[in-house]
């Protein structure tokens, strides 16, 4: 739907420092056109410079910029076909829905009634109808939320981006405006990057994920890869709460190996790593938990902790492997804690950590 | 970027070729000049160059076709920025360097007369032409710089920043420099370094005399002495006025809020000349005092009695402006915490407030200070002998010595002192006294103030309120009778004097004597307010919303003027732009160029706290949405900036209306100002004239404010409520 069509993102060996500060640290990504892809990260670790680099509202002190294979490393925020939804909105107080909606259009030169009536549009598109003569601080959150989402998309942008679009909603409306960007980004056809620091939230929404970690990519795929094949501990540890376990690898054949966890032992996929000490990710719903000793093996455990969820119960388990967090969909007849427990494997969740 | 700085070369062009090159007599054209164009008095810089044997313009033809043929080449020929940087900085270099080295008598320095031999060219101050050609170098030049990536490649802003170090070099810091430099040199402008020292370390600026003998004691430590006893006493009675207003349930806290606007219209020598007209030889209070007590009449008044008086009346709102904001800035609940661990209520105001005030009470003091050394109206109008450095100063100017170099080496002085106090304040309290005085909403009562301390606090702050509206009716009703003090007939006779209107057979005639000073005025500050809120704010956006290197020092750059004593400026503009190449002395725009100047950091202050308020998130926006900065700025900070630009135009025209101490210096027989005019009627001993005209200024002053409030209305913003920017000013 972009006059130009979606434009893919490039970033060669990107660094920006300020003074002594790394704030994003020789970063390499591609996003393709048409495609959306989260910068997901703990506080601090370069997303919004990241996404501000794309926009040309901080220029890079190194590397190279592409958007849409042009490249655009020196260009101005005003000469790049982007277009940003912050954080915040900054929806101009002064301005009506109206007029902020038609405020690209409008300093770009297009004709009043003509930058109104692609305004009005996109207004539409966002289910604003009706709002046109409102200020924004007449509007709730969550419709100054889509007032800020129907500006950016006025002008037909080559790439959109979101700073933490959702971080000022409600845990309700958050779900349903990320279903509604998703749907409107796939409607569109629209490159988008967004950048989040909730892991749920780059899960549900994103063709791709990239994890940033001290201003570096940590990893980058799509979010099943992310999930079940971790390339790091921070990754294994920051996307699904992994437990990290100490294993032993050896006799490695072909892609898997043998792992032995305390007295488990197990066929995995080595990735690479090599025989010796290395640590293993599991994920809380891939321990099972049971009262008697199960027929494949298991370790031996005591309920440290247990906190009922309403959908799952919650389990801090001491076992010869570490403290182990636990998540049980067995609500119905919970383990007292300090009772002893049985500590199996599922067949899925378990990986070992490269590196 | 190319497209302007095409733009810019054509202006270029149009200032050296077309344009007159130097300064045309009067300032402006007639027909008659016009006639022997392009050579002649009004002649453009080129032909002047090529036939009129005013060879050293012709280099500046060099960077202007190096420009031409750079901006000729492919747009993303990475050699054009670099062309346009050096065409740039080759023009303003060499421009600078002929305007300089060629003066009114020939060389301009004694090492091209060693050179070259005497007299060597001679050339007139710049004019339009030049002026125009050397903004299209700097111009050149931003957009070169602009063009490498300075300030993200933004052209608006390098070329803004490049503007205001322009204006900031060639207006602050080269009457300052020159001031230093004239300080250091003999009258043959030779340089002396033993004359400096005699003039410095001399018993009249720094005798002791007055310790173990009848004899005065130097100017710099009478004006110390003053400042640090204005200092304490401004501070002090602000404070018991603060507390009143904000600790007590005194009924009349509306009158304590006028005492806040009042500062901001009054020239400051009007009260000097209503503490003459009640306490004077002639005064009012005095008769009383001698047909009832018999307590003869005589000139008590004129010294540092009535310096300091005066003084204190004119700073003490200006302090309670500061200590309100100091004691509201107080949180209650600390107070209120103190309470709860048992302390009695003098124990918590002795122990938590006055300690939680003391950086407040620190500011004070130093404002207080500053406004004292720099004070010219009152120590002019009530000095008698006693002497402070700026009235030396003035006198060492128009005095009969005329000693320009001990203006100079006076002058220097007391810079040191204001220089020196505004460094212990922004080192010691960052930059508090500019602070916004708003109510903070803290829940929690504040503390009542303990029983001695209101008794000491109603105690000192009434009487002197009533002293203050005593001045303020003396004011008023001074114009409109004939002799203060003598004879109490009520008489129009002063305001006819000043502002008759006739029928002529022409038409309406202004026969007042005060007209012509009025109407300058007027003219003269209503072209200094709109020019002073622009250069202000846009600084303010400048030190705000970008980052660029040397930021810190630009800043200092902007608000040194702050700092810098109006007899200081009086002096150092007359010295820096009396010759060429700057040779503006005499004329209207001098005097708008010091009140822009001057008045600028106040400008600055209220554009960055506004500033500060809006989300930086904005003008992103903006500029992702395809906005240049020049648009952003425009359509959106602007709109949002509106009690900045409120500020910042009232308080540039009224300080135009009501200052003294540098324009004294710089008015001429065609432009006089209203203040110059009301000290010489003073001097003259016409005060009935002189007290009528400043109540007119009070009241158009009044007026200003009540229609720029208006005419500049409200932020449009819905729900969100605004704050105000308080009004504040220094020296
Ligand atoms: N203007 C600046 N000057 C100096 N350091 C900065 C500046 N902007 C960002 N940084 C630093 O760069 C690093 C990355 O900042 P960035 O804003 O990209 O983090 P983030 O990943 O978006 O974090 P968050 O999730 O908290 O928003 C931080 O350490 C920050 O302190
Ligand atoms: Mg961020």
């Amino acid at each position: 739907m972009s006059k130009n069509g979606p434009a893919s993102v490039e970033f060669r060996s990107v660094a920006k420092r300020y003074g002594t500060v790394t704030a994003v640290d020789n970063v390499t990504f591609t996003i393709e056109p048409g495609k959306l892809v989260t910068l997901l990260g703990p506080s601090g670790c370069g997303k919004t410079t990241t996404l501000r680099l794309i926009a040309g509202l901080e220029m890079a002190s190194e590397g190279q910029i592409l958007i849409g294979g042009r490249d655009v490393t020196r260009l101005s925020a005003a000469d790049r076909d982007v277009s940003m939804v912050f954080q915040s909105y900054a929806l101009f107080p002064h301005m009506t829905v109206l007029e902020n909606a038609a405020y690209g259009p409008t300093v770009s030169g297009v004709p009043k009634a003509k930058a109104n009536e692609m305004a009005v549009e996109k207004l539409g598109l966002v289910g604003l109808k009706g709002y046109e003569k409102r200020l924004p601080s007449e509007l709730s959150g969550g419709q100054q939320q889509r007032v800020a989402v129907a500006r950016a998309l006025v002008l037909e942008p080559q790439v959109l981006l979101f700073d933490e679009p959702l971080s000022n909603l409600d845990a309700k409306l958050r779900r349903r405006v990320r279903e509604d960007i998703r749907e409107l980004q796939l409607k569109l056809n629209l490159t988008v990057a967004y950048v989040t620091h909730d892991q749920q939230e780059a899960l549900a929404v994103s063709d791709r994920i990239i994890v940033m970690s001290n201003a570096a990519i940590a990893q980058e795929g799509a979010p099943r890869d992310l999930y079940e094949e971790p390339a790091s501990l921070f990754v294994a540890d920051f996307i699904g709460d992994a437990n990290l376990v100490d294993g032993e690898l050896s006799e490695i054949q072909g892609d898997r190996a043998r792992v032995r966890l305390a007295d488990v032992e197990l066929q995995l996929r080595h990735r690479g790593a090599r025989p010796g000490p290395i640590k293993v990710a599991i994920r809380p719903e891939s321990l099972v938990l049971a009262a008697q000793r199960p027929a494949q093996q298991a370790v031996s455990g005591r309920i440290a902790k247990a906190a009922y969820l309403g959908t799952h119960m919650e389990y801090t388990v001491a076992s010869p492997l570490g403290e182990l967090f636990i998540v049980d969909r067995q609500v119905t007849q919970p383990y007292a804690p300090q009772s002893a427990v049985w500590i199996s494997l599922a067949d899925h969740g378990v990986t070992v950590v490269p590196a | 970027m190319k497209r302007t700085a095409a733009l810019w070369l054509g202006l270029g062009w149009v200032g050296f070729a077309v344009l007159p090159w130097y300064l045309v007599e009067g300032g402006s054209l007639s027909l008659d000049l016009l006639s022997g164009w392009p050579r002649g008095a009004a002649g453009g810089g080129l032909f002047l160059g090529l036939l009129e044997g005013r060879w050293w313009l012709l280099p500046l033809a060099l960077p202007l076709l190096a420009a031409l043929i750079g901006l000729r080449l492919p747009t993303d020929d990475r050699r054009i920025s670099d062309i346009l940087v050096w065409a740039g900085i080759a023009g303003l270099a060499w421009f600078v360097f002929q305007g300089f080295a060629i003066g009114l008598r020939g060389w301009g320095g004694n090492w091209l007369v060693a050179l070259f031999g005497a007299p060597g060219p001679k050339q007139e101050g710049m004019g339009y032409g030049a002026f125009l050609t050397a903004l299209s170098f700097l111009m050149l030049l931003t957009h070169g710089l602009a063009a490498r990536g300075f300030c993200r490649g933004d052209a608006f802003t390098v070329s803004s920043i490049g503007l205001i170090i322009a204006l900031i070099t060639a207006f602050v810091f080269f009457p300052i420099w020159e001031i230093l430099v004239s300080a250091f040199k003999d009258n043959d402008g030779r340089f002396a370094l033993n004359e400096f020292a005699a003039k410095f370390f001399d018993n009249s600026i720094w005798g002791l005399d007055c310790t173990y003998s009848s004899l005065r004691c130097g100017v710099a430590w009478n004006t110390l002495f003053l400042a640090i006893l204005v200092g304490v006493g401004t501070t002090a009675l602000g404070l018991a006025f603060a507390l009143i207003a904000t600790r007590t349930a005194f009924r009349f806290k509306g009158l304590l809020r006028i005492l806040t606007v009042l500062p901001i219209i009054t020239p400051p020598f009007v009260i000097g000349l209503a503490v003459i007209l009640l306490f004077g030889r002639s005064g009012a209070v005095s008769a009383i005092l001698y047909e009832w007590f018999d307590i003869p009449r005589s000139r008590w008044i004129y010294g540092l009695p009535g310096i300091f008086l005066a003084q204190m009346l004119a700073f003490t709102p200006i302090a309670f402006l500061v200590m309100i904001g100091v004691v509201q800035g107080i949180s209650p609940s600390l107070e209120e915490a103190s309470q709860t661990l048992r302390a009695k209520s003098w124990t918590t105001f002795s122990t938590i407030s006055l300690p939680l005030m003391r950086p407040g009470i620190a500011n004070g003091f130093l404002l207080g200070f500053i406004e004292s050394m720099a004070d010219f109206g009152n120590p002019l109008v009530l000095g008698g002998n006693f002497d402070v450095l700026s009235t030396k100063i003035f006198f060492a100017v128009v005095g009969a010595s005329h000693d320009q170099g001990r203006a100079a080496v006076l002058a220097i002085i007391l810079l040191a002192f204001t220089l020196g106090a505004f460094y212990a304040q922004h080192r010691w309290l960052g930059n508090r006294s500019y602070t916004t005085v708003t109510g903070k909403g803290d829940s929690g009562l504040p503390l009542p103030l303990p029983r001695r301390v209101a008794i000491l606090c109603y105690g000192t702050a009434i009487p002197w309120a009533v002293l203050t509206i005593v001045i303020y009716v003396t004011i008023l009703i001074g114009g409109f009778v004939k002799t203060m003090g003598r004879d109490y007939t009520p008489t129009l006779q002063h305001y006819l004097t000043g502002f008759a209107i006739e029928r002529a057979s022409w038409g309406i005639h202004f026969s007042g004597s005060a007209w012509n000073s009025f109407f300058t005025t007027i003219q003269i500050s209503a072209i200094a307010a709109p020019l002073t809120a622009i250069i202000g704010l846009l600084t303010a956006y400048l030190l705000a919303r970008q980052r660029f290197a040397g930021q810190r020092a630009f800043e200092f750059g902007t608000m040194l003027s702050f700092a810098i004593p109006g007899t200081v400026v009086g002096v150092s503009y007359i010295l820096a732009y009396n010759v060429p190449p700057i040779e503006i002395t005499g004329t209207g725009l001098i005097l708008i160029i010091c009140f822009v100047f001057r008045n600028m950091p106040v400008g600055v202050r209220s554009g960055i706290a506004t500033m500060s308020q809006i989300d930086k998130s904005l003008d992103e926006a903006s500029l992702t949405l395809g906005a240049r900065t020049f648009t952003t700025v425009w359509r959106v900070i602007l709109p949002l900036l509106r009690p900045a630009i409120v500020a910042a135009l009232v308080y540039s025209f009224v300080r135009a209306m009501t200052a003294v101490s540098a324009i004294i210096f710089l008015v001429s027989a065609e432009y006089n100002m209203a203040t110059a005019y009301i000290v010489g009627r003073v001097e003259a001993g016409e005060f009935g004239l002189a007290i009528a005209y400043s109540s007119v200024l009070i009241a158009v002053m009044l007026v200003a404010i009540l229609m720029i409030q208006i005419s500049v209305g409200e932020r449009r913003l819905g729900r969100r409520s605004t704050s105000d920017v308080a009004l504040q000013g220094a020296g």
